[in-house]
């Protein structure tokens, strides 16, 4: 370990592969002084700036809030609270674009700034060293604090690991072109910075602390070194200027000489990389008690008239920010057509950063750049990848890849599609860094073609793991039917058995005790009976007379439901009155009519089996609404269900009274089976005539 | 207001493959420049010949291939292609390897096949998998070796006086102006029929003369070959330009030559009767040329670094083996066309280790 | 007569040798592949729409083995199709008519939806639905658990009150393919 601080104090360091040195264009912002912004008259503020989730609201349209009052909240470890940057009164929570490179909306709260800026309750932490780490890590976490580098990974989550941290490395090293607010940070704010750093050494008590910067910015070197002199800990080591020394994997190979394993977090190597910005967050929110509000970006670019870097609220719109920097827009007049496109804006740096679709687009914690070039200093920015031309392999992208891949390889194989070989040439170790696509002669959007293919990739891994979830689903939904259908018939099996048993006991209670009575019990119901079977034989013609009539009792009950489903139907009615035909509305009170007879058989519980296949008819009705044949198909099978229904019940109550009339029962189950097969036959014929009785049924009713 | 948009990065360097083929093109010229100073006009005239063929075969070629495509777009792309500079730069390079006194057909047909079979058939630019030139080379060497191996000899050691008018004639109709034919051309004062140097020593070995008997011979001048030894001198100047303007890769070149180097050394040291000298290699035939010129092209070499020197050590050994074992004087144009096969083999093979990945599993295991 | 028996012998010898090992290898390294049914499985889109006719993606992979049809699979697609043909070294066929996409659909991927204020709660959708992703009891509203819907569209068809529709995935800034060319450059102001 000693050998790495012996090589750093040399000025030694463990290159990493590739890298390129494109135009810095640092003087255009470096040589003034971070400027302060009158307060813009309105704010958007994203629920989501950063990696992970969105909180939930705590706010609504109208509220007022003070500055540093937090307007969102979340139990979830990956999310961070939003703050209100300035005093003002929400006037609306919409969707809004938002700083992302498809230019699409988000949900953000709108302010309307009320210039007086009061300030919410704040607590003032005079000894750091008191609080305990939980409390540090609460502090970070309610200041809503993400990595001010790029990516926005949460803060607290990164500073809340487990002990044995070897390097804790601040990352200063700032590689982007143009980009310059870190090195005013530095140069003015120094001393906060070390504060933050050293609240991060108390919470992560790491063996050595680097802060990697590069070698083009001596004023802040020399303004750190300043400030360090007396912490033997922290280490300043001063790096060629390369791109990308400031990615985070390079930025550790260039100072400890380890590589962070692929797929893996850095911290799993003992490592912690913070960005300089952040430590300075840190320190406000923890000594000050000032939640993440405003962060320096550098408004730069040839376009701009004066760019300088400036300390910007969050949510403020980039508009506002341009005029600021006297940006020069090009209005558009009604007529022109195709609307006239005003020079790319960037948000970020040259390299890795995304040009905005329009100036709504507000600052967030992870914006650190706003460049505006013009097209003499950027041609390339505006002429939208129109020059590519065929890849020749001169393998120049190989050779500046700061992760060693084969960028002309990726490239083949990402037109191709071929997710496998992607996969085999790493491509998910690429960083973006966008060197391949700076030094290739042909002019090939690399990037673009990588992003597009992880994209693929990982939706296609969701696709997969969606499928595989689907699978087990169906699986287990098969398995559960299965499991339903033996429970039933296991069910029914023992309802049976039951009923056997409770009639051989009621049986000879009945002849003994109440003879008389039974006996006219036995002959009112066996005539009952009678008269219903001639009825049944009679309408086996007519099913809808008898499906009513056959179930009588269940008929009350299923009323309540039926006005409900009315209801339902009326709507459903009205939905289909454009398209409605004759046919249609037919099958509409057959789907009626086939719901009414569910709902009495669901209410008889001893019938669920019947209702079962009841309801899988009913599916099989549903699903052949408009095809007349099939519903008449469907409703002789109905006919025969219930024919048979009938003679279920009707063996029931016949087998309560006697022997003698179960045997009579058994004779007119004879019977209905042959009226069954008579009225099969006249339904054949009947498909015509099936579609008119449908409203008797209401009548019975 | 709205706000164009492109993907990052949104700077570039501003390189361009047009301005890449056209680097190379003006790094040729030292070395054209010498030809002439030695040869006469013969290969100036070739090149000529050769660019106007390759352009009107891509141009032709092109135009069939964007038939189905955008017709709007499709202009402003088939010019771009026609002029990204590889069509004329593949031709000049069939211009310098022709004899010069060649019939204006090799150039044509050479230029054709080049640019129709061995480069648009194969898909366009950046996807064929053989050097056009050397295969055009390859194919005219096999298909008619009496035109192929007509050499003249430099212009100092020539009995006829070789002027732009007389050479013209010459190439197109086989004869100059004053009636001397190509074989009269070719002859010495004593009417000896001259070769080139690499081919007056395979000649001479075969009838078992020593290499310092063979050295004797006036077509090798003074140092290792007349006129051939500058030519190579120049090419080397061009290349060592390129690589200085970070065109081409140094590593090509250098393990080729250090490659051709090591093989002649060791022959040296063991027969010096029969083997000649590592200048000698370096200084004669197409050595240098292939080394910085045809080797280096992009499109049908390795990529990687490893792969480059793997390549470049490869194509010094045939090189080697085919001048002095092989049928042919000189070896250049196979050793390539060999080269270029191995190149996807080799550059599979030459990955490098992706940052945060082991090397492989069995150095794992080896270091454990 | 002896040379030729002699050479009889020999052959034999030597074709019960090589059998022998032959016999040993096959044993000796044997390979459990894949059954055959869960590498097609495994290619089909688990959707379990029922489109291929058959109640599942499991029931039509075994039924792809046992030779039926390997244009069926409507969802899977040209792709699907492909794959299956690579795996049993058919001859890729195109997609067949009757079982292809539904064309109201639209194009990419959709989820059902119901719509809240008309479902009357029959549970009809939650039996046709093959993946258990609908919620809801008899006489309850249902919903859909979006994230276990397979798009299937196997339950706009049994709603009584037509209260399904299918709605293609809206695209977020999470699902985003990074199509810069579709960003519809649009006037703000």
């Amino acid at each position: 370990m000693d050998s790495i601080i012996q090589r750093i104090s040399q000025g030694k360091f463990w290159p990493f592969h590739g890298g390129i040195h494109p135009p810095e264009q640092k003087k255009i912002t470096n040589e003034k002084p971070i400027r302060q912004l009158p307060l813009p008259k309105q704010l958007i503020l994203p629920l989501q700036q950063h990696i992970g989730r969105q909180g939930d609201l705590l706010v609504k349209v109208g509220d007022k809030v003070l500055k540093g009052q937090a307007l969102t909240q979340s139990s979830n470890p990956m999310a961070v609270p939003v703050h209100a940057p300035t005093s003002g009164t929400i006037t609306a929570i919409k969707k809004s674009a938002i700083a992302h490179p498809s230019g699409m909306s988000e949900l953000c709260l709108f302010i309307d700034v009320d210039g007086e800026d009061t300030w919410r309750k704040r607590e003032i932490c005079q000894d750091v060293s008191q609080l305990s780490h939980q409390q540090i890590i609460a502090k970070i976490a309610n200041a809503g604090i993400a990595g001010m580098g790029g990516a926005g990974f949460p803060t607290h989550i990164k500073v809340n690991t487990k002990p044995d941290i070897n390097f804790l490395i601040i990352n200063a090293a700032e590689c982007e072109p143009y980009i310059t607010a870190d090195d005013l940070l530095m140069r003015e704010h120094s001393a906060t910075i070390v504060d933050g750093i050293n609240i991060l050494d108390q919470l992560l008590n790491p063996a050595f602390i680097l802060i990697g910067i590069e070698d083009n910015k001596p004023q802040a070197i020399k303004a750190l070194q300043q400030a360090t002199k007396s912490l033997e800990k922290i280490n300043v080591c001063v790096l060629p200027t390369k791109y990308p020394s400031g990615g985070e994997k390079q930025l550790i190979k260039l100072l400890t000489g380890k590589e962070v394993t692929s797929g893996t977090l850095p911290i799993s190597s003992g490592i912690v990389v913070q960005n300089i910005a952040t430590c300075f967050a840190i320190s406000d929110a923890v000594i000050n008690d000032t939640p993440l509000l405003r962060r320096v970006i550098t408004l730069t670019g040839q376009a701009l008239a004066k760019p300088q870097n400036v300390w910007a609220l969050l949510g403020t719109p980039v508009s506002y920010l341009l005029a600021q920097a006297g940006f020069t827009r090009q209005e558009n007049t009604p007529v022109a057509n195709p609307p006239v496109t005003n020079p790319p804006v960037i948000m970020g740096g040259p390299m890795m950063g995304f040009s905005i679709l329009n100036e709504q687009v507000p600052v967030v914690k992870t914006s650190n750049c706003i460049l505006a070039p013009s097209k003499t200093e950027m041609p390339s920015a505006f002429d939208n990848n129109a020059n590519e031309v065929e890849c020749i392999r001169c393998g120049q992208c190989a050779d500046v890849c700061p992760s060693q891949l084969l960028p002309q390889e990726l490239q083949w194989s990402a037109k191709a599609k071929d997710h496998q070989q992607l996969a085999k040439l790493n491509l998910f170790d690429c960083i973006d860094c966008g060197a391949c696509a700076y030094v290739c002669p042909s002019q090939i959007p690399l990037v673009q073609y990588y992003r597009i293919a992880k994209a693929e990739i990982r939706q296609q891994q969701q696709l997969d793991l969606k499928a595989e979830k689907a699978k087990e689903r169906f699986e287990a939904r098969k398995l559960r039917l299965e499991r339903d259908k033996i429970a039933r018939e296991e069910k029914h099996k023992k309802a049976a058995a039951a009923r056997k048993a409770s009639m051989n006991k009621k049986t000879p209670e009945a002849g003994a005790a109440k003879s008389a009575v039974a006996a006219a019990l036995a002959r009112v119901k066996a005539k009952k009976a009678a008269g219903k079977q001639d009825s049944t034989s009679t309408a086996t013609n007519n099913e809808e007379t008898k499906s009513s009539s056959e179930l009588p009792i269940a008929n009350d009950e299923a009323l309540d439901d039926k006005s409900q489903v009315k209801a339902a139907i009326a709507r459903a009615k009205a939905k289909r009155l454009a398209k409605s035909t004759a046919v249609r509305e037919k099958a509409v009170t057959n789907d009626e009519e086939t719901k009414s007879s569910d709902e009495l058989l669901v209410a008889d519980e001893e019938e669920s089996k019947q209702s079962n296949s009841a309801d899988d008819k009913k599916a099989k009705i549903a699903a052949a609404i408009a095809k007349a044949k099939e519903k008449a198909k469907a409703k002789k099978a109905q006919a025969t269900e219930l024919a048979a229904l009938s003679s279920e019940q009707n063996s029931e109550q016949n087998s309560e009274n006697s022997s003698a009339t179960s045997a009579k029962a058994d004779d007119k189950k004879a019977r209905i089976a042959a009226a069954v097969a008579k009225a099969k036959a006249k339904a054949k014929a009947k498909k015509e005539q099936q579609s008119n009785p449908q409203p008797s049924n209401e009548e019975i009713k | 207001m709205a706000f164009w948009i492109a993907s990052s990065p949104h700077n570039h360097n501003q390189a361009e493959t047009s301005a890449l083929m056209r680097l190379v093109t003006y790094a040729l010229f030292p070395g054209i420049f010498a030809q002439w100073y030695f040869f006469g006009w013969g290969n100036l005239i070739h090149i000529t010949l050769a660019v106007v063929t390759a352009l009107i075969s891509e141009f032709i070629v092109l135009s069939l291939r964007s038939k189905h495509g955008n017709k709007s777009t499709n202009k402003h792309t088939l010019s771009k292609q026609l002029f990204d500079g590889s069509a004329i730069l593949t031709a000049v390079l069939i211009g310098i390897c022709l004899p010069a006194i060649a019939p204006w057909w090799i150039a044509v047909i050479g230029s054709i096949f080049a640019v129709v079979v061995v480069k648009q058939l194969y898909g366009g630019l950046g996807q064929n998998p053989f050097n056009p030139a050397m295969a055009a080379y390859v194919m005219l060497l096999i298909s008619f070796p009496v035109q192929m191996t007509s050499w003249q000899p430099p212009l100092s050691l020539m009995t006829v006086d070789l002027n732009l008018s007389n050479t013209i004639s010459t190439i197109f109709t086989g004869f100059t102006s004053e009636g001397y034919s190509v074989e009269q051309l070719r002859a010495d004062i004593d009417g000896f029929t001259m070769a080139t140097p690499l081919d007056t020593l395979k000649t001479n070995a075969s009838l078992g003369l020593t290499v310092y008997e063979t050295m004797q011979n006036q077509i090798f001048g003074a140092h290792f070959s007349l006129g051939w030894e500058w030519i190579n001198a120049a090419f080397l100047l061009g290349g060592v330009f390129l690589i200085f303007k970070k065109a081409i890769a140094w590593q090509t070149p250098a393990s080729f030559l250090f490659s051709l180097f090591i093989c002649t050394f060791i022959a040296y040291s063991i027969s010096p009767d029969s083997s000649a000298s590592t200048m000698f290699h370096w200084l004669s035939g197409g050595c240098m040329l292939g080394a910085f010129f045809i080797l280096t092209d992009p499109v049908t070499g390795a990529t990687s670094t490893k792969g480059r020197v793997i390549i470049g050590a490869l194509a010094g050994l045939l090189v080697y083996v085919i001048r002095d074992f092989g049928g042919y004087p000189d070896g250049v144009a196979f050793a390539v066309l060999l080269c270029n096969m191995t190149a996807p083999l080799i550059d599979r093979y030459t990955r490098p280790r992706t940052y945060g990945h082991q090397p492989s599993i069995t150095k794992q295991e080896e270091g454990k | 007569m002896i040379n030729i028996l002699i050479a009889i012998i020999v052959l034999g010898a030597i074709a019960a040798f090589f059998g022998a090992l032959l016999g040993y290898a096959s044993v000796r390294f044997h390979v459990d592949g894949d059954p055959i049914v869960e590498q097609l499985d495994a290619l089909l889109p688990q959707t379990q729409c029922g489109q291929c006719g058959y109640p599942g993606c499991k029931p039509y992979a075994e039924a792809v083995a046992n030779g039926e049809a390997i244009n069926k699979c409507a969802p899977g697609g040209e792709d699907t199709i492909k794959k299956i043909a690579d795996l049993l070294g058919v001859d890729v066929q195109p997609l067949d008519e009757n079982h292809e996409q539904n064309s109201s659909l639209g194009h990419g991927p959709t989820v059902a939806f119901i719509i809240e204020e008309d479902c009357i709660g029959c549970t009809k959708c939650i039996q046709a639905c093959p993946v258990d992703a609908i919620l809801g009891a008899a006489k309850q509203m249902h919903t859909i658990i979006i994230d276990e819907c397979t798009g299937c569209d196997l339950c706009v068809a049994p709603c009584p009150v037509d209260c399904i529709e299918m709605r293609p995935i809206a695209e977020t800034t999470q699902n985003w393919q990074w199509d810069l060319n579709k960003i519809a450059v649009k006037q703000i102001d």
